[in-house]
């Protein structure tokens, strides 16, 4: 990008060079990059914007990559969605979904942070690079890594769902499986890239890949018109998409690209992994780690490490937190794929349960215009729908047949719902 | 008694590249109060301006986060592997401009 850029600790205030480092030496918070906006108000406006290509990278000169960098992966502007049906059965009135379930090239919102932290791994020298992952991540960074030549080590917990683990091994990545939670995977992650001189994308390149989930908040505004929404649901997971959409829209009010307004940020998470939730709902200032046991596996971080941050986010923005047991959340998937014809992955689940349970208890009026986030495809989780469908039987190619199967089913639906006119 | 400590990176500024000490603190509060007399220079650093241990600082003892053993009233076993990790943040939804969390370009 053409606009200045560097590192700098949100809590001391240190200022660094660009480099791959992630923890101040100070204080020993986390990173974060900042950018000079009267160098940004001078070049970015709406039709500079507008003139880039349809994808994330129309953003380019509000991400931290260098400006001689040519993008490789079309990652992001992905569908905004109305969502009429959804919202009728959930008694809303003006929802809108963001749909990453469709997100190139793996299909999940992963792949906006890793185009800005592989365009930084590139621009750092790093010939190998490497994720701690629930999944998505792995896949995102087997895929974008393959397609830059970059070797990979990804590391994920061993009881990730089978097509993710397919979605990485066919990269030609090295996955390896650890006998242990995604804390786990996290934590030895950190030993690793401290020892291997490796690009570890949210390890040593969080700064730079943390940047990457502001380009969901960029495509909301431009989507929507230029205007930003009155709620956004997010799912959380180590809490960092949430607080990088609100970075987003507090962007684009910075730059006059949008008007000042002051957006209500909603969390979701799994019961069975809910620390940020729990912080938000008991006011705490610190977030209690919890041993995940949920379906949502790709939610599943028991110490997620922007938990304060993301519970912040949402207190001061006046929004909420609400969190729901996995039936709900293979009901959440259920509805949203009947409704709205979008198949999502059980996060996926947890953002569409904890929507419609958002406007049942009153925190979100139907009238708001309100954007729940859909981060990621049914496709990788299908394992959790396993006997929720029944397999019928063949029948032979003939219309008596046909006939017969189409009355055996309307008998069927008569005795369940009293009556449903199958033409 | 003695347990093995094994330091980030990111003390090694502050420990002169040392990245493991034997300990033969009793528990987690002892175990810091050792570090900072072997490492006076790491002391301003590890704790904030009210005298905590700073927040993004997690301790392990054999692959379990100490929070999950009782914390401060786990008493360390002969053997003990216990490692120090900062968290690994993307930071917070502060402006990237104005640095803030309440933002002031507007």
């Amino acid at each position: 990008m053409a606009l200045s850029y560097e590192l700098c600790c949100r809590e001391c205030g240190k200022r660094y060079e660009n480099q791959p480092l992630s923890i101040c030496d100070e204080c020993f918070s986390p990173l974060e990059v900042v950018v000079d906006l009267d160098a940004a108000k001078k070049t970015v406006t709406r039709e500079s914007i507008a003139q880039g290509p349809t994808n994330m990278w129309r953003y380019q000169a509000l991400l931290p990559v260098p400006d001689t960098y040519v993008p490789q992966t079309p990652a992001g502007w992905t569908p905004l969605v109305k969502a009429p049906r959804l919202a009728e059965r959930i008694g809303a009135k003006n929802l809108y979904i963001k749909n990453d379930a469709v997100c190139m090239p793996t299909l999940s919102f992963k792949d906006r942070v890793v185009a800005v932290a592989l365009a930084n791994a590139q621009r750092f020298g790093f010939d190998t690079v490497g994720c701690s992952s629930t999944g998505n991540l792995a896949n995102s960074v087997a895929a974008q890594a393959a397609r830059l030549g970059l070797k990979t080590y990804i590391l994920v917990p061993a009881d990730l769902e089978a097509a993710k683990i397919l979605n990485t091994q066919v990269y030609g990545a090295n996955l390896i499986r650890i006998d242990g939670n995604y804390d786990h995977v996290n934590r030895l992650s950190s030993q690793i890239a401290d020892r291997y001189n490796w690009g570890f994308v949210n390890v040593n390149l969080r700064p730079y890949y943390a940047e990457g989930s502001k380009t969901v908040g960029f495509e909301i505004a431009e989507q929507l018109g230029w205007r930003l929404p009155d709620n956004v649901v997010v799912p959380m997971a180590g809490g960092s998409l949430i607080t990088k959409i609100r970075k987003a829209f507090k962007e684009l009010i910075a730059l006059g690209l949008v008007e000042p307004k002051d957006v209500r940020f909603f969390g979701a998470q799994a019961t069975g992994c809910s620390p940020i939730a729990k912080a938000v709902k008991t006011g705490a200032d610190h977030i209690e780690p919890q041993r995940p046991s949920t379906i949502a596996r790709s939610l599943a971080i028991g110490n997620p490490a922007d938990g304060v941050y993301a519970a912040k986010a949402i207190r001061e923005s006046g929004g909420w937190a609400e969190d729901v047991s996995d039936v709900e959340i293979v009901s959440g998937i259920q509805e949203l794929a009947e409704t709205e014809g979008i198949f999502t992955e059980t996060a996926g689940g947890v953002t569409t349960a904890v929507t419609a349970r958002l406007y049942a208890h009153g925190r979100i009026k139907p009238e708001e215009l309100t954007v729940t986030c859909i981060t990621g495809n049914g496709l990788k989780t299908t394992d959790v729908l396993a006997g929720a469908y029944e397999q019928e039987e063949a029948i032979r190619p003939r219309l008596t047949d046909f006939e017969n199967y189409i009355n055996e089913i309307k008998e069927l639906n008569d005795l369940v719902s009293g009556g449903v006119d199958v033409r | 008694m003695s347990v093995r400590v094994l330091l980030p990176n990111a003390f090694q500024k502050h420990t002169n590249g040392a990245k493991e000490i034997q300990s033969s603190a009793a528990n987690l509060p002892q175990l810091i109060d050792e570090i900072e007399v072997t490492f006076p220079a790491l002391k301003t650093h590890l704790r904030d301006e009210t005298g905590n241990v700073r927040r993004f600082i997690n301790f392990y003892v054999n692959e379990e986060d100490i929070r999950f053993l009782g914390n401060e009233k786990y008493a360390f076993k002969d053997g003990d592997e216990v490692l120090v990790i900062p968290s690994i943040a993307g930071g917070c939804s502060c402006c990237s401009y104005c640095g803030q969390e309440e933002c002031l370009c507007y």
